[in-house]
């Protein structure tokens, strides 16, 4: 299969290059490297103020690292706004859920689309012609590709602020898929979720992955280690803002420096959800 | 309408020891072809129509693709799965290439799914998606006659290539070759079968023992459908909704037996979380439902009500009081006043019209209950809104139905009369029996079963019941559920159980009492509108154990359980009642898949609870374990608290 070629090859889809980041006088990243492969689940552990979420953000540029080079795509885009970023299809959830709550789940998936659509506001209100079959074209897209997949059809006239801790987090994904992107930064995604809610939401992410029509690459951290060593193709770990381990989940699970850092958390982490 | 007019209905179709549900098929198709919509689903938003032309050619393929696999005249098909176009084109391609459909309720466990197509000898397996392929996948080793598995949602399916797995598209493309290599052949398979073959294996919920298999004929099913319509007839411009489970045969009775009689159009919901959506957006004319969905209804219109603001709730209740009035009138054959008649109108315009609309009740003409007990404040609320309520009466045994009541006829303790060429007994110990040419062949390989409960053509029901002064039938109980109270009178759980849930705060209530000192309930509370409740009063709780078991709650479930005491007499009061720390569930086989209330295995699976029901105790240490699907085993350690209601 092309995308096990991709997997084992040397080509990268997102490169980190000896990033730094400090707030103040607290260091949050010091010289990070790695590199995401197209296809793979790539996994951030780490213990909590580790840096994870910092990374996240240096990648899709809520973030300016003091130092160090990100390259997606074969591009540096370490100079580029956050919102050019998404549009080279890098796009993100949030651990604290960042919907717009008085608006409907569609119009917040809807919105996750806005970026790709070229008419403006004039022909918009008129919505003739090309504005009128983009518009379908993009409703078309959500509804076959996301609702259906993400199963929030009973869900999608509804107010998000109204619904489940759950479901809005799922409602949190849809808007990532809507913008059709090449990488997803998850970040914990099962954070809070209660157990069949961590079970659907483990599928939808192997869905995205694996699913011929998606084949989305995932940048995922997350706390469930179940999960993390189950889905993931590779898992790096970070301790202090600095990587302490990076490789299989295996390999992750009996480094001895994970263990450490974790103080042995890892066995106990592992088993929490089963 | 008296039986005199019940001998037609206008478009009546003959139906003859050699019709059959497939040729029956195959003439509808051929006469609404292009013109006509047979059925609609909800895809992606979007209600997708089928012609009659497309629903033919789906079904023609995949009947032949099923030949082409194999399948020979009396192979059982089993088939799992929603409420989507797909499941009823594989038992209309099953019966049309002379096979027997079986369907399993959807949310069937493991062990039931192997029971089920072990015992029917299943060849073939329908399912719907991942979640009943991995069911079959997993019982494959212990079902040897199965050979093949179907499945028609490609969802999560990428990593599956078992030998034994085929999609539904690929079993078409091998029906359209198989009908390229020999025209005409699927005509002369549908052609061959007769109107007394088995068309279908219905395993009833048992609430008792493990399943039975009801064996039903093409003229079982159609001369059912007939007759109900000759009380009630339906039209081709119906529409019907489709979404209540395919496994229970309410649903085979609308969709099949009266639907295929006279070409309604069948619509299915998108999701089964969507389909009180849908239905509404449809209105159909003709549904058929068990209680809890109309439970389910009058609980959601009371909770709403109680969320409204003071002046809705004014116009609301006046509203009712007028329907109320109104509807007894109805119910007590008496005339209704013109300004009474005028005042409901009103009513009917700024309250009920609403209220039925978004119940998806605004085009009802005919609106049936069946398959379980439902009180009588339920079937008043429903009349009073205009909607016409009827009970009916009959068991999977019968292809359905026997009894209905007649329009302008209904009496709510009553369920009817019995529809056109069926008789209806009650025998000397107070059995109900009845005889009709719908009444079944057996049960699959039971022939003891099959002898108790048909004895010369008379299908013995096991229900207690008796008719009354208008030749309406009446019916007790379960024969064996029926309470012998401390004064040596009898009474029906069942009809207690009804009255205790229109409270919307009870979902299901137990109600013990059989050779016992007094009456005891158990009750379950319903954790959305209690917990809601709750919220309002900022009670806080974690959990459905810990909600259940707050002092207030018990409060709040007393209420209602001494309204309906007021109406019993003395010995059938409810004397104590406990709140239990769950949902009764039929994952732990406590209810049956219809819902209705396991008795024997509750009482087995309860017994301290009832035990110290009838003794001074007032607390219950519980300390239990529940098995999960995946093998987790949670241990519960509970106290639950002990309620006297005061008389």
């Amino acid at each position: 299969m092309a995308q096990d070629d991709a997997r084992s090859g040397d080509t990268f889809l997102l490169k980190v290059e000896d990033i730094h980041m400090a707030f103040g006088g607290v260091a949050a990243l010091t010289g990070v490297n790695f590199e995401v492969k197209p296809g793979e689940i790539f996994s951030l552990i780490g213990p909590n103020g580790a840096g994870k979420t910092v990374m996240m953000n240096c990648i899709n540029g809520l973030y300016r690292p003091q130092r160090g080079c990100i390259f997606f795509d074969g591009q540096l885009i370490s100079g580029i706004s956050p919102h050019q970023r998404a549009k080279m299809g890098i796009s993100r959830t949030f651990q604290k859920i960042e919907l717009f709550k008085g608006m409907t789940v569609l119009d917040n998936i809807r919105l996750g689309r806005h970026i790709h659509l070229k008419s403006g506001i004039l022909s918009g209100s008129i919505y003739f012609g090309k504005t009128a079959r983009e518009e379908i074209e993009s409703r078309t897209f959500i509804e076959e590709e996301i609702i259906d997949l993400l199963e929030i059809e009973h869900i999608r006239n509804h107010v998000t602020g109204m619904l489940p801790y759950g479901m809005q987090k799922r409602v949190e994904l849809a808007r990532a898929l809507a913008l059709n992107p090449k990488i997803l930064l998850l970040d914990e995604p099962l954070a809070g979720l209660n157990l069949e809610e961590v079970e659907d939401m483990a599928r939808f992410i192997l869905d995205i992955n694996e699913e011929e029509r998606w084949q989305v690459t995932c940048v995922l951290v997350e706390h469930d280690m179940g999960v993390v060593m189950d889905l993931s193709d590779r898992v790096m770990a970070l301790n202090f803002g600095e990587k302490i381990a990076e490789g299989t989940p295996k390999e992750i699970q009996n480094h001895p420096d994970v263990i450490k850092a974790y103080l042995g958390e890892v066995e106990e982490l592992y088993v929490t959800r089963r | 309408m008296s039986p005199d007019d019940e001998k037609g209905y206008p478009g009546e179709i003959e139906i003859t020891h050699d019709l059959t549900i497939s040729k029956l098929f195959l003439k509808n198709a051929e006469t609404f072809g292009e013109q006509k919509v047979a059925m609609r689903e909800k895809e992606f938003g979007v209600w997708i129509p089928y012609t009659w032309r497309e629903y033919l050619e789906n079904v023609k393929f995949l009947s032949l693709g099923l030949v082409s696999l194999g399948l020979q005249r009396g192979d059982k098909v089993v088939m799992i799965g929603d409420n989507r176009p797909e499941g009823l084109w594989a038992e209309m391609a099953a019966m049309c290439a002379g096979g027997i459909g079986v369907w399993l309720f959807q949310d069937c466990l493991m062990d039931e799914v192997q029971y089920i197509v072990d015992h029917s000898d299943s060849k073939f397996y329908f399912a719907e998606g991942q979640e009943e392929v991995d069911k079959a996948l997993a019982i494959k080793d212990q079902c040897p006659k199965l050979t093949t598995v179907i499945w028609d949602d490609p969802k999560g399916m990428r990593n599956y290539n078992d030998p034994i797995l085929i999609s539904l598209k690929e079993v078409q493309e091998l029906g359209r070759e198989l009908d390229h290599q020999k025209p005409g052949l699927f005509e002369d398979v549908v052609n061959q079968g007769k109107g007394d073959d088995i068309c279908l294996l219905f395993y009833t919920s048992g609430t008792t023992a493990l399943p039975k298999g009801a064996l039903l004929t093409h003229y079982n099913m159609l001369t059912m459908g007939r007759n109900l319509m000759r009380v009630d007839p339906c039209y081709e411009t119906d529409d019907f909704v489709s979404y209540l489970p395919f496994a229970w045969i309410g649903e085979q009775m609308m969709s099949i037996s009266c639907g295929l009689q006279v070409g309604f159009t069948i619509n299915f919901p998108e999701e089964p979380e969507t389909s009180q959506e849908n239905v509404r957006e449809i209105g159909p004319h003709v549904m058929f439902a068990p209680p809890r969905l109309y439970e389910q209804y009058t609980r959601t219109v009371q909770v709403k009500y109680l969320d409204a603001t003071w002046l809705k709730r004014k116009a609301y209740e006046l509203a009712m009081k007028i329907g109320y009035h109104v509807a007894d009138l109805k119910f007590e054959k008496k005339p209704i006043p013109w300004y009474w008649g005028l005042l409901n109108y009103l009513a009917y315009l700024w309250c009920h019209e609403k209220l039925r609309d978004h119940l998806g009740l605004s085009r009802v003409r005919n609106a049936y209950t069946g398959g379980a007990a439902m009180g009588p404040d339920h079937f008043r609320f429903f009349h009073a809104i205009g909607v016409n309520l009827k009970q009916i009466y009959g068991q999977t045994e019968i292809a359905g139905i026997s009894v209905v009541h007649r329009n302008g006829d209904v009496k709510f303790d009553t369920v009817g009369k019995p529809i056109p060429e069926t008789e209806v007994r009650i025998t000397q110990e107070g059995e109900i029996i009845s005889k009709s040419p719908s009444v079944f062949q057996g049960y699959y390989k039971m022939s003891e079963e099959t002898g108790n409960t048909l004895r010369d053509g008379w299908l013995h029901s096991g229900d207690t019941g008796f008719i009354d002064g208008d030749g309406h039938l009446v019916v007790f109980d379960r024969t064996k559920d029926i309470m012998i109270l401390n004064d040596g009178s009898k009474s029906s759980p069942q009809f207690l159980e009804a009255r205790l849930k229109f409270s919307p705060y009870l979902k299901d209530a137990w109600v013990i009492g059989d050779h016992k000192p007094y009456v005891t309930a158990v009750i379950c509370i319903d954790y959305n509108t209690v917990g809601k409740w709750a919220e309002v009063r900022g009670i806080t709780y974690t959990s459905y154990p810990e909600l259940s078991q707050l002092p207030e709650v018990y409060e709040l479930v007393k209420r209602p359980v001494m309204e309906v005491n007021k109406t019993l007499p003395g010995p059938a009061k409810i004397r104590k009642f406990v709140n239990l720390y769950k949902e009764f569930d039929a994952d732990d086989d406590e209810l049956t898949r219809t819902r209705k209330i396991r008795r024997s295995f509750v009482e087995e699976r309860y017994k301290d609870i009832v035990d110290s029901l009838y003794s001074d105790i007032d607390t219950i240490h519980m300390d239990t374990t529940i098995t999960y699907e995946d093998g987790r085993v949670v241990e519960i350690k509970t106290d639950l608290n002990v309620a006297e209601v005061p008389i």
